[in-house]
């Protein structure tokens, strides 16, 4: 199984990142072969659209689970659409994260926030 | 005559100097640029209203036709596209409609459809035609109501008129341009065709920097501008300072006065209250003339 999470850095020790669209990076974990890789967000710096690019991107990390404190219903209409399942982070790294939703512990992200789109503007 | 009003920020004044140049100018036109909070039909109250919706094309995807290739996601600046279990998803509410994404499109998938953004409404109130322009709550860009605001307002036809459209009335007749607040985008539209500016600011140090900014916008625009300074005080007034300093016209002081804010605080047309402001206005509009007639002189 394969697991997107929004992270602060690209180092594994990195702690989950508080914005879904603006994080500067995504760790992608193989529950398999333990394997951790990064992408870039591209759409971190973007005037407007981040949450549907950073979904875009998390689409194509081929990630079926994503664990992230928060998500803007552009994002989510992405992220729904791949069939991702969404998950809540509880901690705060990402390592801490993972463990805990193998573990059961996560709950579903029921909660998705009219975004921040528009305000980048005028 | 196309007079603008325009001010760094909100609250300054511009509803209030351009609903009252207009009244005393009647027969005029009233134009509220200000698309995302207008307010100028509360103080004429306009009647016979009539609306026409604005719309913009946004794309339309054929999934029959659409291959996956996703050019029209990386092509489009705003992500207003994206592509998840082999269907492409358009956020309408991001696109800029800019058409982009159906032109690159190889396989024809893409096409435009209408959606509305808002409308265009006019009415008439003692001799002075009312034009409103409403953006919907969440739109991208009020740019293509002001655009149909303009263009309707320089027309003498009939919003719903099907006859061709000619140049607008007599040369006297004057047409008043309420702006949105600041110097973005649909700021410079709004004073695009403008013979003439009116930049509207308050007796501050950060009224002062929001007059440097449209102060900026109209120089860029090489527009004929001179400034109104209003709520004047006794005392130092900083944006009076920045006009003197650099030797911009000023083209009239407006008191910061109890009568005066709640008349307009009442929606209440103050020109048409008081004969002190009656003659105020009368006074700025002669001045606002004989500027534009300057102008069309030195250039002529």
């Amino acid at each position: 199984m394969i697991i997107a999470i929004p992270t602060d850095n690209n180092v594994f020790e990195t702690d989950v990142s508080a914005s879904f669209g603006r994080a500067p990076y995504y760790l992608i974990y193989d529950t398999e072969t333990k394997e951790s890789t990064f992408v870039d967000n591209s759409a971190a710096m973007m005037a407007g659209g981040a949450g549907v690019k950073a979904a875009q991107l998390v689409v194509d990390s081929k990630a079926e689970v994503l664990l992230t404190p928060r998500c803007g219903e552009n994002a989510a209409d992405v992220i729904l659409a791949a069939n991702i399942r969404m998950h809540k982070t509880l901690h705060k790294t990402a390592g801490e994260n993972i463990e805990a939703f193998l573990a059961g512990e996560l709950p579903h992200l029921d909660e998705i926030h009219a975004g921040h789109h528009g305000q980048g503007e005028r | 005559m196309r007079v603008a009003v325009l001010s760094g920020k909100g609250g300054t004044g511009k509803t209030l100097v351009t609903v009252n140049l207009a009244a005393v100018a009647a027969p005029s036109v009233y134009v509220d640029c200000d698309v995302e909070e207008p307010n100028g039909h509360l103080f004429f109250k306009p009647g016979q209203v009539q609306e026409e919706p604005v719309t913009v094309l946004i794309p339309h995807v054929d999934p029959a036709a659409c291959t996956g290739c996703r050019k029209c996601v990386e092509f489009c600046n705003f992500n207003a596209l994206a592509y998840a279990s082999g269907k492409l998803i358009v956020f309408d509410d991001i696109c800029h409609s800019c058409g982009g994404c159906v032109l690159v499109c190889p396989e024809g998938a893409l096409s435009e459809k209408d959606k509305a953004i808002g409308c265009v409404q006019r009415g008439t109130a003692d001799r002075v035609e009312v034009y409103t322009g409403i953006l919907n709550t969440g739109e991208a860009t009020g740019i293509p109501i002001i655009h149909r605001l303009l263009e309707q307002s320089s027309l003498e036809e009939p919003l719903h008129s099907d006859s061709e459209q000619q140049p607008r009335r007599a040369d006297g007749e004057a047409t008043f341009i309420d702006c949105p607040p600041g110097s973005a985008c649909i700021v410079m539209e709004s004073i695009k065709d403008a013979d003439y500016c009116i930049l509207v600011a308050e007796p501050t140090i950060f009224g002062m920097h929001n007059l440097r900014m449209v102060h900026e916008l109209v120089t860029l625009f090489e527009k004929p501008f001179g400034v109104v300074l209003n709520k004047c005080l006794e005392g130092e007034n900083p944006s009076e300072v920045y006009c003197v300093e650099r030797g911009i016209k000023i083209l009239s002081r407006i008191p910061f006065d109890h009568e005066l804010g709640a008349l307009n605080s009442d929606a209440k047309i103050v020109a048409n209250e008081s004969d002190v402001y009656r003659d105020a206005f009368r006074t700025l509009l002669e001045t606002v003339k004989e500027e534009v007639g300057h102008e069309a002189a030195a250039h002529s």
